[in-house]
């Protein structure tokens, strides 16, 4: 009997989630095969575009020999695939070179960092997630209001603002006028937990302002979307209170793009924590690419922009699983 | 009041005020600005007096001068850039809407890559391959931004070649451009313009925070992202020094957001967060 039980939950199960696994597989296939296409596009972007590395980067002033042993350096003496090739499989043997510059092994300097720019994004997306959707559901509940035309108006100026000026604000307002944070993000590696919180408070809750704008204004626009369909006037119909309407018949249906623009967002942030970490000298992955590009280092700038577009490529591909999950219709097979 | 037969609202007019005064000011630079570009008539950070309405700048420069240079520049490169990113893009999306087969897959395929790298870090990486001259600049992040602009003339490109007007005039015999140019683009204009505004306040920002990592712009073009990294040591002393071109570039962008927040609500474009990106 518990075997009979068993072989009818094993067939429910898969039945039940075939065409959902299928689905997400398809999905991380996917997504493995634009990580390929965007490291051959980084590949080339920095290897094949500029024609001659070597003399694009030591300048009219080399001598011959100067550009031979940079090549064998660079390893630019070998056909490109093969080149390609070797660039790939050390990266995912977590030996991504050395820098031009300093000569230092960049993935030593490279993990330190990206947890850094992690921890910052991080604690940005806890307090800007919950806090965005929830006053853009309170928004979409009062749409029409004064307090909605306020939020709107807010929110749009919040966009438009550069990154730093918000920066600069909040670092009069908070650590030039006031002292309570400081003005320079600086965090080391024995820090403890908390002192490490309060030194990257500023710099969060800019990042913070940048992000909640957007998707307050996405997470209000999809539920507003969802409201013009037949079973929410149904519901109205029915006598529910708007509110309830809202949060049990509408919300449900407006997951999808609200999880996408949350995922979208996400990648905002990564890219958003690059000028961030520039104004708070927040030692950070943005920071060390940023050095990069002003010093011409080469193979810096292929790791950088290799972890930057992986991070961006991993939180798109998360944000489709997502989706795919949270539809219900997607469980039974048709 | 009303414009174009259109309502005005107090915000748009706000708005559109303050982006009229920068294109003035923009074009008139040369003949307006109380100093030259690089005239040294102060001390470092001074104070706004008579004299510099808003101080000087780090190295005794006037800070309303220079950023009337900077407003220039930055404008006139973030247009140069949005202008050739829209002509790349539409040309390529409508080729790819209308000529469909291995036209359209290849450019949609190459378009979705390049979408899956966040702009700034391969403009970073392409700025740090190739040096940030001005005209590097310009044509790189025209490249990268026209990938939006393909996406957007790709679709709807897609809704009009299947109009029957398209399909007579193939039937006719007309070739590819005159398709292009006389059958389609003259019904794709209006969601184009706004998402000419739109990208165009993009752009701005864009170059803005690139000058400000030092990687944009270089000394000793006045550019306002440039001015904001120059000036930033005198928050430090509690002073207001990058705030001022900061302001403007904020000042700038949020009444082209207004004004394009307007002509979206006279269109009635379909809501949802399709209309947010």
């Amino acid at each position: 009997m518990l075997a009979g039980a068993l072989v009818m939950r094993a067939q429910f199960f898969s039945y039940r989630s075939h065409l959902m696994a299928k689905l997400i597989v398809n999905r991380l296939l996917l997504g493995i095969l634009t990580l390929f296409a965007v490291s051959v596009l980084i590949f080339v972007c920095t290897q094949i575009l500029p024609g001659d590395v070597a003399s694009a980067v030591l300048g009219q002033g080399a001598t011959p020999e100067a550009l031979v042993v940079f090549r064998r350096e660079l390893g630019l003496d070998v056909p490109a695939h093969l080149r390609y090739w070797n660039w790939l499989v050390g990266a995912l043997h977590g030996d991504l070179g050395v820098a031009l510059t300093n000569k230092r092994v960049i993935i030593d300097d490279l993990l330190p960092r990206l947890r850094n720019t992690l921890f910052l994004a991080g604690y940005a997306a806890l307090i800007a997630i919950p806090l965005s959707v929830g006053l853009g559901v309170l928004s979409a509940i009062n749409e029409g209001k004064w307090s909605d035309r306020l939020a709107n108006v807010l929110t749009l100026i919040a966009i438009s603002l550069p990154e730093f000026f918000i920066a600069y604000l909040l670092i009069i307002f908070f650590a030039v006028n006031v002292h309570w944070f400081p003005s320079l993000a600086m965090v080391s590696g024995s820090m403890g937990f908390s002192e490490r919180v309060f030194q990257t408070t500023l710099p969060a809750l800019t990042l913070t302002l940048l992000v909640a704008a957007h998707m307050l204004r996405m997470t209000r626009s999809s539920v507003l979307s969802v409201m013009s369909t037949p079973y929410i006037e149904m519901a109205f119909l029915k006598g529910a209170p708007r509110r309830r309407v809202i949060v049990r018949h509408a919300l449900p249906n407006a997951a999808a793009p609200i999880i996408t623009v949350i995922a979208l967002n996400m990648a905002y942030l990564v890219v958003g924590v690059v000028v961030i970490e520039a104004v708070f000298v927040y030692p950070g992955l943005g920071q060390y690419m940023v050095d990069g590009v002003s010093k011409r280092d080469v193979p810096v700038i292929q790791a950088c922009g290799l972890t930057f577009a992986t991070v961006f490529v991993l939180l798109n591909t998360l944000a489709d699983i997502l989706v795919i999950l949270v539809n219900p219709r997607l469980r039974h097979q048709r | 009041m009303k414009l174009f037969g259109h309502k005005l609202t107090a915000s748009a007019a706000f708005g559109l005020a303050v982006v009229g005064l920068f294109i003035v000011i923009s074009l008139f630079t040369p003949w307006i600005a109380p100093y030259s570009e690089s005239a040294n008539v102060g001390g470092t950070w001074d104070e706004p007096s008579m004299k510099m309405i808003f101080g000087a700048d780090q190295i005794g420069r006037d800070m309303l001068t220079r950023m009337m240079y900077g407003s220039r520049m930055t404008i006139g490169v973030a247009l140069a850039i949005t202008t050739l990113s829209f002509i790349i893009g539409i040309l390529t999306g409508l080729v790819s809407a209308v000529m469909g087969g291995y036209v359209d897959v290849f450019f949609t395929r190459l378009v979705d890559v390049m979408l899956s790298i966040p702009s700034l870090i391969f403009a970073l990486i392409i700025l740090g391959v190739f040096g940030s001259s001005i005209p590097t600049l310009i044509m790189t992040i025209a490249v990268l931004d026209s990938t939006r602009v393909f996406r957007l003339s790709r679709a709807l490109g897609m809704n009009l070649t299947v109009m029957e007007y398209v399909e007579a005039a193939r039937l006719r015999g007309e070739g590819l451009w005159w398709v292009i140019t006389r059958e389609i683009l003259p019904n794709a204009w209006a969601p184009l313009v706004s998402e000419f505004g739109l990208r165009f306040c993009f752009n701005f920002l864009f170059i803005a925070g690139l000058s400000f990592l030092g990687l944009g712009i270089q000394p000793p073009y006045a550019d306002l992202g440039g001015m904001v990294r120059e000036n930033a040591a005198a928050i430090n002393f509690g002073m207001m020094a990058p705030i001022y071109p900061a302001t403007a570039i904020a000042l700038l962008t949020v009444s082209v957001n207004l004004v394009v927040d307007w002509m979206l609500s006279i269109d009635a474009r379909p809501s949802g967060a399709q209309a947010e990106l």
